[in-house]
């Protein structure tokens, strides 16, 4: 659609822009501050530079947080995309069946996240939770707040648990939009089940699964309440990501220096793949209009 | 020609029969999966807490709604989604109220730094709310705002008018810009054109927003944790305490959290087509 160039426009946006200017951009002032001050209470701050920054940098528990967030979104992104499709592609395309599936599969996203969590604290326990139960009854030393490995395995569980139906209801979404025609053109090629999903299918949810890509990798990156809930971060320090490390510096310690100097490195990261979501977004659109 | 088509037939369907046995197989198993850990917390939330610690059984022997009678007459429990809700409610009018002319703007003119401020807005969505955690609990405490719904409503408008603006725009944007133009010529002002005439053509929209803006207000935790400590307390908090304290009754915590999956179990049906279109900010 051919847009009006007009300034006015300004005003309708105005509310939004007070808003976000009030919840977003003091508290962000709030955090520039900190990074560069240091103080010994009461109020009293004064000029540290880029102090905090150097520390952070060469911190090695943040080093350690980091890389346990990458190996975490990694491993989450190798695990749900492919298992997203998968079922996107066995779901039945219509009628009362896909109206079941669609409903099912978006209760996990709906569940607070807090109660995911308790749900599957739960559910690895070896005297009440059904997985612990049979893990334990199949003879596996099953202990997730001893065991890092095990911890671990629950967390991603959960995770895959999760948010899996995102990428699958994207990429359904995605396929829905493939004419019939094309299905019917390959028909006539005699192509294979594989040559119609690496040729036809794959191509056309390029757009939807780069979304779904993104999303998953911002979620993941900045997950808290679940792993706080199950593990708390534990064992040692096995399940604490960015986030758990953060509040605990944050909130915990009082640590307001170190904190802010992470909390803006953490955040440039995080615009950093912003302008990656915005980029391809917007370059999906123009395609669309074309 | 008869002998082709019967030696074709077989082939055919032992071609077809297989897949879609294994396509049913696969989403009837994930669909299991999904279900399992939901069955379970409602399996607890029907027992006794010494029935869940004593014997391992796969349903509940005695059923019983004691737990969700423990939940639902005691005021430090019920008052937990009463707040949950308050905040939650307060958060999409807020939002929404903001997001539509924001929205229309976005989809109907171009202006100085529109795509800038639009991008702008996506960060904070992206935000960690990890970062926003410590300088909200300042800001608010400074402004008197501390523990009441009005500053969780207000942290939350973070993550959801980027994400109303997003989704409005993507359904404004499939209306004909004639509607406007023709609404103009017959003599309507932009608020009465607006609220009369533009606003049931994109209903749909508005209801995806908002129960999307609702949504995630409702599963957050760490920012509403941390605005609140007992008159705006939220449920999500509430259950957190119990569970780090000792000796805990299982079944109770199981209906509580029974209880907050109720909101989104009830309205899912609604929006089912809408889902991807929320998650991926209107885009698909």
């Amino acid at each position: 659609m051919d847009k009006v160039q007009n300034n006015k426009a300004w005003f309708l946006v105005l509310p939004v822009l007070v808003l976000v200017a009030f919840s977003a951009v003091i508290p962000l002032m709030t955090v520039v501050n900190y990074s560069v001050q240091d103080t010994f209470g009461n109020n009293v701050f004064f000029w540290e530079g880029l102090g905090w920054f150097k520390e952070v940098l060469t911190s090695s528990r943040i080093h350690g947080a980091l890389g346990r967030q990458l190996a975490f979104s990694g491993l989450i992104l190798a695990i749900q995309i492919p298992l997203g499709i998968a079922i996107a592609l066995c779901m039945p395309k219509r009628g009362f069946w896909a109206s079941v599936c669609l409903v099912l599969m978006a209760l996990p996203l709906l569940i607070p996240w807090n109660v995911v969590g308790t749900i599957w604290q739960i559910l690895g326990r070896t005297d009440i939770g059904l997985l612990g139960h049979t893990l334990a009854g199949l003879g596996v030393d099953w202990n997730y707040s001893r065991n890092p490995v095990h911890a671990w395995i629950i967390v991603v569980t959960m995770d895959v648990w999760h948010w899996t139906s995102l990428v699958a209801l994207l990429a359904y979404a995605g396929l829905q939009s493939i004419p019939q025609a094309y299905y019917q053109a390959a028909k006539i090629d005699q192509a294979s089940r594989w040559k119609v999903f690496r040729y036809i299918e794959l191509p056309k949810m390029r757009g939807v699964l780069l979304i779904a890509i993104l999303l998953r990798f911002m979620d993941s990156f900045m997950i808290y309440t679940e792993p706080f809930v199950v593990t708390g971060g534990g064992p040692g320090s096995a399940t604490s990501f960015l986030s758990i490390d953060l509040v605990k510096m944050a909130l915990g310690q009082f640590d307001l220096g170190p904190a802010a100097a992470f909390s803006i490195m953490y955040f440039l990261v995080i615009l950093l793949v912003s302008w990656v979501f915005y980029t391809v977004m917007t370059n999906l659109d123009r395609v669309e209009v074309k | 020609m008869a002998t082709t088509s019967e030696t074709l037939r077989p082939a055919a369907r032992t071609f077809s029969l297989p897949k879609v046995r294994l396509g049913t197989l696969v989403m009837v198993l994930y669909l299991i999966f999904m279900l399992v850990p939901i069955y379970w917390l409602v399996k607890m939330s029907l027992q006794t807490n010494r029935e869940i610690t004593g014997v391992f059984t796969l349903w509940p022997q005695n059923p019983t709604l004691d737990n969700y009678r423990v939940i639902l007459t005691d005021a430090s429990w019920y008052m937990g989604y009463v707040n949950s809700i308050t905040y939650v409610v307060i958060n999409t009018l807020l939002s929404l109220a903001v997001a539509l002319p924001a929205a229309y703007a976005f989809s109907r003119y171009r202006f100085l730094g529109d795509k800038h401020l639009f991008f702008w807005l996506l960060t904070n969505r992206m935000a960690p709310p990890a970062v926003f955690a410590l300088p909200f609990f300042q800001l608010y405490s400074s402004v008197g705002l501390f523990d009441t719904h009005l500053a969780v409503a207000l942290a939350h408008t973070l993550f959801n008018v980027p994400l109303a603006v997003w989704i409005l725009e993507g359904f404004m944007r499939g209306v004909p810009k004639e509607i406007d133009e023709t609404a103009y010529i017959d003599g309507y002002s932009f608020p009465h054109f607006f609220v009369k005439i533009f606003m049931p053509l994109i209903a749909s929209g508005i209801g995806v927003a908002a129960f999307f803006c609702f949504m995630f207000s409702w599963v957050e935790l760490l920012l509403s944790r941390t605005l609140t400590a007992v008159n705006a307390q939220p449920i999500a908090s509430i259950m957190t305490r119990t569970v780090s304290a000792s000796g805990l009754d299982w079944g109770v915590l199981a209906a509580a959290g029974v209880l907050t999956i109720i909101p989104g179990a009830l309205v899912i049906y609604f929006v089912r087509n809408y889902i991807a279109k929320g998650f991926a900010l209107g885009r698909v």
